[in-house]
């Protein structure tokens, strides 16, 4: 016997389903820059909100609807009228001031002793901070006092009560990603467990689950969330759990389409003849092949809570301040794009990006796991 | 034919009588009244006015008989806007959002079907993909954006439109409410559109005119429009039961003193009666609309009879 170089042959690897509708999924350019930039979204929303130096909630009253910029605040021409402020709070009077470099100094005049802790009203100001005495006249009437620019950034500019666009607008990423998330699995949930049973036990039972869907379909929409919300008030997790629960009767409608179909195909029955159990069945063909659809109609569950939960911000019966929502900063900006449309530009981007990226996504899951519609 | 409208509108019956009882009973367990919101009423008067409007009798009484009312053709009075009946505020509403609505429809109907079929004509060339980028913009973007852009643009930018208003019904008013219902609607049919066309045009009889030597645009115009136009049709009954009942957000926005506001409003103020006229007016639109889509199906399609 020579000792023959037998090539073992590779062993043929079969790719599952996943893995083929992952590589198809891969191809998908506009899908996977939308996955990557969900991805960026939901970082910025998640961890935004701790690297911006504003607090969503801090109310700067000297930035009132200032614009967006991306160079410091406070403008040159802006420190005279934060200074003037400041100092008419100490009821004083201005004889002179001067930048010198990152400092103003001032000196003020009064027909009384000026108190030293005066100095606090400038610190009190958004754009000074580290308030010093430089010089006091004798007599005490005319204070010199120095005081350190505060430089800060809004990049986004700022809200009717000044607060920071920026870490309001990511905020409120948070809270809008959250919900989708949250009342979509719950809608998800609800709705595979409802459809999957009526698919399967079929019959009478089906019949009369489906009815309960129709008469529920047939209310107008708007009537089930508004009750919703008159029911649960303005907590908005246990609202946006029912809304969730409103939104289930689409997906249980396809997941029993779905079980009602697969339950007849013929693996199913071969399966059946061979003796493979009940459970088995379900967890070796049934569920495997149920699972693409709830894949596809759940990226699609996602963006509709988000614009539901808008809509209801919208209408001021959603989230409530000072907790955001894409939603709720709409609804300001809308209400004054006649002086300050950033407020509405930035989270009408923020919202329609994502829902764009969203809607992407759903269309390459659909195209990768539906083998039929290639 | 007689006999199958006769038959349906007999059938719809039940349903509206399920969506009635339904909406009261949700409404009515729902917590609060009409008359304890924070208003300061004192409780002699409150208990007066409840006593005035029946709301102290039990329940299933109350039930019958705003039931007993509503067979009558009376909605009851408006527990909120106690100067008008729910009948009247209608009367004055409905005309609004009715025009708005209807000019929506007309518009995303012709708009859509006519970027529909020019993308299925082109399928897979410029003009194919700006009209599924156009269709995928108009159904992604929510209306509560669409409407404040469009007033920036139009109405503060370019000004061209005023901002919002009713102008007594003036027409340049209704451009943007009518462009802001109309885009999403716009979007839908010519997706529909497309999506059937390139269907239709793949059918046999499409290729037997095209053997005929007809020309291009009579193929498209008279042999495969009418068999794309189907899907079109069906989406036109619950579209047009849902914009001719009003939109909360376009109303809301452009400040149109249409129906879509009285849902929202009647409902936090549990103002039963306009809600329950709300309900069973959109119900009847509904049904309605759909039982004209089902008739209009046998007459754009032949092979369809109602005997």
């Amino acid at each position: 016997m020579t000792d023959l170089a037998v090539a073992v042959p590779e062993p043929i690897v079969g790719r599952s389903l996943w893995g083929n509708a992952w590589a198809r999924l891969k191809r998908n350019r506009a899908a996977m820059f939308s996955l990557y930039y969900l991805a960026f979204i939901a970082v910025i929303s998640v961890f935004g909100p701790m690297v911006v130096p504003h607090e969503y909630t801090t109310i700067y009253g000297d930035y009132v609807r200032t614009p967006p910029s991306l160079s410091a605040y406070p403008k040159p021409d802006m420190i005279q009228t934060a200074l003037t402020d400041a100092i008419k709070r100490m009821r004083v009077d201005i004889k002179e001031w001067h930048q010198d470099g990152s400092r103003v100094i001032v000196t003020v005049t009064s027909k009384k002793p000026v108190d030293d802790r005066n100095i606090r009203y400038l610190d009190r100001s958004d754009a000074f901070d580290d308030t010093k005495i430089e010089s006091k006249s004798p007599d005490g009437l005319e204070v010199t006092m120095s005081s350190a620019i505060k430089q800060q950034y809004f990049y986004f500019g700022t809200d009717n009560t000044g607060r920071d666009l920026l870490s309001r607008t990511l905020m409120a990423g948070r809270i809008s990603l959250a919900i989708g998330l949250l009342a979509g699995v719950v809608a998800g949930v609800i709705g595979v467990i409802y459809g999957a049973t009526a698919g399967f036990a079929g019959g009478r039972v089906d019949e009369v689950m489906m009815r309960i869907v129709d008469v529920l379909y047939s209310l107008p929409f708007i009537f089930f969330v508004i009750m919703l919300v008159v029911f649960f008030g303005r907590n908005f997790v246990l609202m946006f759990l029912a809304v969730g629960a409103v939104l289930w009767l689409d997906m249980a409608r396809i997941v029993r389409g779905q079980a009602l179909s697969i339950r007849r195909q013929e693996y199913v029955q071969a399966a059946e003849a061979m003796g493979v159990g009940y459970r088995g069945i379900l967890v070796r063909h049934v569920i495997p092949n149920l699972l693409g659809p709830v894949v596809i109609y759940m990226t699609l569950l996602v963006p509709q809570v988000i614009i539901l939960e808008s809509f209801l911000s919208f209408l001021g019966l959603g989230v409530q301040e000072p907790m955001t929502s894409w939603g709720v900063l709409i609804s300001v900006g809308a209400k004054n794009i006649g002086y300050a449309n950033w407020l509405l530009l930035f989270p009408a981007f923020f919202l329609v990006s994502t829902l764009f990226a969203l809607n992407f996504v759903g269309d390459g899951l659909r195209d990768a796991l539906d083998p039929k519609d290639r | 034919m007689l006999r199958y409208v006769f038959r349906r509108l007999l059938t719809a019956i039940p349903t509206l009588f399920v969506i009635v009882t339904v909406a009261f009973f949700l409404i009515r367990v729902a917590p609060g009244g009409p008359f304890n919101q924070e208003r300061g009423l004192s409780p002699e008067i409150r208990a007066n006015l409840e006593a005035q409007f029946g709301l102290n009798d039990p329940l299933w009484l109350q039930y019958l008989h705003y039931l007993g009312n509503l067979l009558r053709g009376s909605f009851g009075p408006s527990y909120n806007l106690p100067d008008f009946t729910v009948t009247e505020l209608f009367a004055k509403g409905l005309p609004i959002s009715v025009q708005i609505g209807t000019s929506a429809l007309v518009l995303a109907l012709l708009l859509g079907s006519i970027l529909g079929t020019i993308a299925a004509l082109n399928q897979n060339k410029i003009a194919d993909y700006s009209v599924i980028a156009l269709a995928t913009a108009g159904s992604t973007i929510p209306t509560f954006v669409i409407a404040p852009v469009i007033q920036l643009v139009f109405g503060l930018s370019w000004k061209l439109l005023p901002i919002g208003g009713w102008g007594d019904g003036a027409l340049i008013n209704k451009v943007g409410p009518v462009l802001t219902l109309a885009l999403p609607q716009i979007a839908i049919v010519a997706r529909l559109m497309r999506g059937s066309m390139i269907e239709s045009l793949r059918s046999h009889h499409i290729r037997t005119a095209r053997a005929l030597g007809l020309s291009d645009w009579s193929v498209v115009v008279k042999h495969a429009l009418r068999g794309a136009v189907l899907p079109i049709v069906s989406f036109t009954g619950p579209a047009a039961a849902a914009l001719l009942t009003g939109s909360v957000i376009v109303e809301t926005i452009f400040s149109v003193p249409g129906v879509g506001r009285y849902f929202v409003d009647a409902a936090l103020n549990r103002d039963y009666t306009l809600v329950m006229g709300t309900v069973v007016v959109i119900a009847l639109f509904t049904i309605v609309f759909n039982l004209i889509v089902d008739l209009l199906y046998a007459v754009v399609d032949p092979r369809v009879r109602y005997d």
